[in-house]
């Protein structure tokens, strides 16, 4: 059973399996009992490896958990080499230890009805979706993806994705698998074939403003799962910083940072102050590599 | 020779600076604990000299946009921007349970003109449980084209002289490595009136993604911390503590063992402020604390503060 509510966790982990998934993507699952208990949807965790060369954690969503009864429970991370962290982490082999610190973060809010639920998913960004979509099949409500990447090679976990869904629409940039395009192309359309009530999307900025743009004149409720470097990942240096809307009764200029750690990375898409988040990506993250 | 045959006299920790009383020389560093909510879970704050609050301006400072920092090879580059929701929401909001945890709390205070640095000063007179001011120099002053009060002895005096003007608390001047003769900016604050000196702030770096072409940080330079700066660090304690042995210094920057704070005694300092290291490890204060009292133990010190006169110079 989820024990969402206990504080995060801190201490030794020791590397249960590493594995390369296709071309651009690593999978590292870790033994955490701890972690795993208290895990749900859209929540991160901090990894430090026992390489002491790199200084900060880094953040990674958790991909899924395993809480098969009898067995030490599971966390599995996948991510991207990105800089020097990802890169050690790439390196981890079976038993190697580790330090982790988790699960952080405000989850996905899950619905009180059974609900049909879209999953948008772009690249790396599905990494929290499955274990999302596990927990929403869990509680009776119907999911179906929408899928989108660059290239077919940058779809992650596209079968898994097929074994929980009811329908998985496949986007990418360059056509090489599904339709050529955008998620965006085909929410509404999904939306409305699905009958759905909500929508959960995790990837790249523009696709999230995209889709939160969507939503919002489907007059849907969207939630996004953000990025951003950290530093520590427990609210306390600052480094994450979100823009969204506060009640001018609290603040006259109608807005704020967020810290993307405590009060994300999970956000209202209706929250998120889009004006105010870069037009550009940012650069490649050094002090935080995927949450 | 066997350890346990040997009685062990429990150390003495508590220091005194400037006629505050502190448990214990290890404090935690502005900007790296928050306003010590975020710690609840990991750490037992009343075993904590003290909290250095995060900086606190008159009114609400946004802070920058992100890309807020970036990792350096044993460092880190923050531009945070002093983000703080004002003096007045923290001695609301923040101050009365941090109070409660039974920490001691030294309220950092930032300023871009020297009226609003004595502003924050007195919206803090009296405040209870706040037992020292620290004064962040390290801003830009906008009435003197942006350059830093820390930079410049003038502009340091002219602070302090404010700040002690108001204040009901003994004043803490913070410097910066990121001058020409830090003993001269260190005289500046002393002749103002400063009980004591913080030794030192960040120094200012910058990294830059060369796969990108772009600045690693949204304003291209930031404050550099961690254990890549501690020789900057102690050299600076150690040229202020000789020049002015009678001032009580807080010394910081990256400080992560038990044998980093002895190191910073050792330099002159008279307590120690953690920073970065409490961001990748929660209980990192907790852990110091036990490996410097394992320290002294092994040592054979009976007082902490017996390690400022014990540097060989000779």
């Amino acid at each position: 059973m989820t024990d969402s509510k206990a504080p995060a966790w801190s201490g030794p982990a020791e590397v249960f399996a590493y594995k390369r998934l296709s071309e651009p993507y690593h999978s590292l699952t870790i033994v955490s009992p701890e972690v795993c208990r208290r895990a749900a949807p859209g929540q991160f965790v901090a990894l430090r490896s026992n390489d002491r060369s790199l200084l900060l954690r880094r953040p990674f969503s958790i991909h899924r958990v395993d809480r098969r009864p009898g067995w030490a429970g599971t966390v599995e991370i996948v991510f991207d080499v990105r800089g020097l962290g990802t890169d050690l982490l790439a390196k981890s082999r079976q038993h190697d230890a580790l330090d982790i610190l988790g699960p952080l973060g405000r989850p996905f809010r899950m619905p009180r009805e059974p609900t049909n639920c879209v999953l948008v998913g772009g690249g790396i960004g599905t990494a929290p979706l499955l274990f999302l979509a596990e927990e929403l099949r869990g509680h009776g409500h119907r999911v179906d993806f929408i899928l989108g990447a660059r290239t077919s090679e940058h779809l992650l976990r596209l079968i898994e994705a097929k074994r929980v869904a009811l329908t998985v629409t496949v986007t990418t940039d360059d056509g090489s698998s599904g339709q050529r395009g955008l998620v965006t192309d085909v929410l509404g359309d999904t939306v409305r074939a699905t009958n759905a009530r909500v929508v959960y999307a995790c990837g790249p900025v523009p696709m999230l403003r995209a889709v939160a743009n969507v939503c919002a004149e489907l007059r849907l409720p969207c939630q996004v799962a953000w990025e951003e470097v950290m530093a520590c990942g427990f609210g306390a240096c600052l480094v994450c910083a979100v823009p969204v809307r506060v009640d001018r009764e609290d603040d006259e200029e109608g807005w704020a940072w967020a810290r993307c750690c405590t009060e994300g990375p999970v956000f209202s898409a209706s929250r998120i102050h889009w004006d105010r988040v870069e037009p550009v990506p940012s650069t490649e993250p050094a002090a935080g590599d995927s949450a | 020779m066997s350890r346990e045959l040997v009685p062990q006299i429990e150390p003495r920790l508590e220091v005194d600076l400037a006629g505050v009383a502190f448990r214990n020389p290890l404090l935690t560093a502005s900007g790296c604990f928050h306003y010590g909510k975020e710690f609840e879970p990991y750490v037992d704050l009343g075993r904590l000299g003290g909290v250095i609050v995060k900086s606190l301006s008159v009114r609400k400072w946004p802070g920058h946009p992100p890309p807020r920092g970036a990792e350096t090879p044993s460092g880190m580059l923050n531009a945070i921007g002093l983000q703080n929701p004002g003096v007045a929401a923290f001695c609301d909001r923040e101050l009365p349970w941090l109070v409660e945890r039974g920490v001691p709390v030294i309220a950092s205070i930032v300023g871009t003109s020297v009226e609003e640095f004595v502003r924050v000063a007195d919206r803090l007179r009296g405040a209870p449980g706040v037992v020292a001011l620290e004064v962040n120099i390290s801003c830009p002053n906008l009435e003197d084209k942006s350059r830093m009060f820390s930079a410049d002895a003038d502009a340091t005096g002219a602070v302090v002289r404010g700040v002690r003007r108001v204040s009901t608390q003994p004043v803490f001047t913070k410097l910066s490595p990121d001058v020409t003769d830090i003993v001269e900016i260190a005289h500046a604050a002393v002749r103002a009136g400063t009980h004591g000196l913080s030794v030192m702030n960040t120094t200012l770096g910058m990294a830059i993604d060369t796969e990108a072409f772009r600045p690693k940080l949204s304003t291209f330079t930031g404050g550099l911390s961690g254990p890549a700066v501690k020789p900057i660090a102690i050299r600076c304690v150690y040229q202020v503590s000789r020049a002015f042995p009678d001032v009580p210094i807080i010394g910081q920057g990256g400080i992560n063992s038990g044998e980093d704070v002895a190191e910073f005694l050792l330099a002159g300092a008279w307590a120690v402020a953690v920073g970065t290291s409490n961001f990748v490890e929660p209980t990192a204060t907790v852990r110091i604390l036990d490996e410097f009292r394992e320290y002294l133990l092994r040592h054979r010190i009976r007082d902490a503060s017996q390690l400022r006169r014990m540097l060989k110079e000779g």
